[in-house]
């Protein structure tokens, strides 16, 4: 682990030179006869928002083994052409326009990063090329773009389980606590958007700052309205000082934070704090947990089991974005010969399609598919997740 | 009443935070005329290394603390001697933007050495929070509030008592007279940048146990512990405390009063008044020093 930690950057620089050099090999996976069908993948697979792109990078490289091994698509391989963007919006659109021009790739996965994904869109449109996107913005689907799609949940669903929990436990009042960046931003729109359909009113919205070390006044301010909840919507590390914060203050309402803290991470973080915290998470994280008639388990053990047997490291919440990117997009190419009009109609009609993040159903409407139960309501009880029923 | 009382213990621990680096940014000015703007990512090194040492390698509380005050002192010092002493014609803003790169590269280490995701500790003293009329405050904010009281009747005896000290003070008021004298300036500097640096690792320590550590935490405690500096007077010791502090709990009243959206506007807002009215700060001497 130290080794690993200490020569990352020399261990991703390799695994980056051996991908290139993989890729600019047209002979690999082309053994059927014919041309491999090449689907472009984009990710920030190095930078910041490498805990998103490098899970993604292996899941889209082991779901093309995978279909490879099963036969291709209609006989056909399927070719990866993966390149990173270090999570820099001008670089995604450099390697969208390699991808689109010089490649002349099928369809794109990725980009991992909302910002990433916008500086793209108008590439792809413009190309006509079948696009799944990976990463969770709401903005990339809304409005509906024709060619553009995506496979990660979206704060919608999040704050509609959360929603969903807070009306069966008959609670009308809560107190939300955002983090004061896009993240944030974005659960607070759809918290108080969506606060009125399920008879919940937002007594007291605050806002924390990404590095701020104390919450205590935000979280006093939020105790004078009295609400029967609060809501923290933010990444590591400020929801695990908000945890240890309500734990300081004695506030004894329940607190649910967002999918954003969805990891054992925060278990760690927040230690003794954690204890009874309420989230949504995607299934992934809690699949051995999953009762046996889940539609998802399978699919979920399938593809943990595989990840983890490949790349000898634990599977973690993100790469099944790109995994199911490939699967579907596999899953429209067949019988088309390559069409891409036909690929983005097939993606359209794709029904009830099993993947990691959730039960894909597409439609004219809806180029993410997903319904709040790609999410479940976990509760931490021990420093163990626990499903919430 | 309860809400006052509970938004003034949140701002004095913050406020204490802040006042311990101003004191570090404060010290540093009052003896060589720089400003540290590395001064962030010491902090963030004392935290860092306060937290291997005790969750990692297993070290009691104690020799903990004093191990990384003293290795973030000598990095400190390792700092003065291999980027700040060889410039050759060192003028103020060039030293400023040797130190604003050494923060960039302290950063990128501590990226490297801890990684990306942050890191907790548990606090000194395991007891429950303390309930003042209705109000908590952490026991570990006590501690930091008397780190500060001690940190700072510490550096006021050493300067007003010691023959270093004061040599100290002698270099910042005059180098070449102070040379003249005979007082070594070169140790005076790495001496400077030691106590600076060792303060940083102090509040990046006294932190940890309440906060999450991660190597990008430097850059905005740095600018906060500044703006305590200033808003004080740089230069002196009990203007950087009393910044720190008056900082800290204008920030839990503009979260409490106005909104927390505005929490950092409110207290910029006023640390733009103070120096509109008092350039120097509110305990600075008349002198104001332009780079």
């Amino acid at each position: 682990m130290c080794f690993v930690r200490k020569y990352r950057p020399i261990l991703l620089a390799a695994a980056l030179l051996s991908a290139v050099v993989f890729a600019a090999n047209p002979a690999a996976g082309a053994d059927s006869g014919k041309n491999p069908w090449k689907i472009g993948g984009i990710f920030s697979v190095t930078g910041p928002a490498s805990f998103l792109g490098d899970p993604e990078k292996k899941s889209m490289e082991l779901a093309i083994e995978e279909i490879n091994a099963a036969g291709g698509v209609d006989g056909r391989m399927l070719e990866a052409i993966i390149y990173d963007t270090e999570g820099d919006p001008s670089k995604a659109v450099m390697a969208a326009g390699k991808l689109i021009n010089k490649d002349r790739v099928t369809a794109i996965a990725g980009p991992s990063r909302t910002p990433t994904t916008l500086a793209v869109v108008p590439m792809v449109e413009r190309a006509n090329l079948p696009f799944v996107s990976c990463a969770a913005g709401n903005k990339i689907v809304e409005p509906i773009k024709p060619w553009v799609f995506k496979t990660a949940q979206s704060d919608i669903q999040a704050v509609a389980s959360i929603y969903a929990h807070l009306e069966k436990q008959g609670i009308d009042r809560i107190g939300t606590l955002t983090v004061a960046n896009s993240f944030g931003e974005s659960g607070r729109e759809q918290l108080i958007e969506q606060a009125g359909d399920f008879g919940i009113t937002v007594v007291r919205s605050e806002s924390f700052g990404a590095g701020d070390t104390d919450m205590t006044s935000q979280l006093t301010k939020i105790r004078q309205e009295k609400p029967g909840a609060v809501i923290c919507w933010g990444t590591n590390p400020g929801p695990a000082v908000v945890a240890k914060n309500v734990e300081q203050l004695g506030l004894d309402i329940p607190l649910y934070q967002s999918h954003g803290v969805a990891s054992p991470k925060f278990i760690e973080l927040a230690g003794d704090s954690a204890e009874g915290i309420l989230l949504p998470t995607g299934k992934i994280l809690v699949a051995d947990l999953l009762p046996d008639n889940d539609p998802q388990k399978q699919v979920l053990t399938d593809y943990i089991d595989a990840y983890e047997t490949r790349y000898d490291e634990t599977v973690s919440g993100f790469g099944g974005y790109a995994y199911d990117a490939v699967y579907l997009l596999a899953r429209a190419m067949e019988g088309t010969g390559g069409d891409k009009e036909k690929i983005r109609e097939n993606l359209e009609n794709i029904k009830g399609h099993v993947g990691i993040s959730g039960v894909f159903s597409f439609s004219q409407t809806d180029h993410n598919g997903l319904d709040p139960s790609a999410f479940v309501m976990v509760r931490i009880t021990d420093g163990k997740w626990q499903l919430v029923k | 009443m309860q809400e006052l009382l509970q938004y003034l213990f949140s701002g004095m621990t913050n406020g204490a935070v802040y006042a311990v680096i101003a004191l570090g940014f404060s010290m540093l000015y009052s003896s060589t005329d720089l400003i540290n703007f590395a001064h962030g990512e010491f902090v963030m090194l004392g935290a860092l290394c306060m937290v291997s040492l005790t969750a990692g390698a297993g070290l009691a509380l104690v020799p903990a603390f004093f191990v990384t005050v003293a290795a973030v002192a000598a990095a400190g010092m390792l700092f003065e001697r291999l980027a700040i002493r060889p410039v050759r014609h060192p003028q103020p803003i060039v030293l400023i933007i040797i130190t604003v790169g050494a923060s960039i590269f302290l950063r990128g280490t501590g990226m490297l050495i801890w990684g990306k995701d942050a890191h907790s500790m548990p606090p000194f003293l395991d007891i429950a929070p303390i309930d003042i009329a209705g109000a908590r405050l952490l026991a570990q904010s006590v501690w930091i509030l008397v780190i500060v009281t001690a940190l700072a009747a510490g550096l006021h005896l050493f300067y007003k008592k010691t023959l270093t000290g004061k040599a100290m003070t002698a270099c910042a008021v005059n180098k070449k007279g102070a040379w003249i004298v005979g007082i070594p300036f070169k140790w005076m500097v790495l001496l400077a940048f030691g106590l600076s640096t060792g303060l940083g690792a102090v509040a990046g320590a006294s932190i940890a146990p309440i906060t999450m550590s991660s190597y990008d935490m430097g850059t905005i405690l740095g600018l906060k512990g500044f703006c305590g500096a200033m808003l004080g007077g740089l230069g002196s010791l009990w203007g950087a405390i009393l910044g720190g502090f008056l900082l800290g709990i204008l920030e839990a009243m503009g979260v409490g009063f106005v909104s927390s959206g505005f929490k950092d506007a409110t207290a910029f807002l006023l640390l733009l008044l103070v120096l509109y009215i008092r350039p120097q700060g509110i305990l600075g001497t008349a002198e104001v020093k332009r780079f």
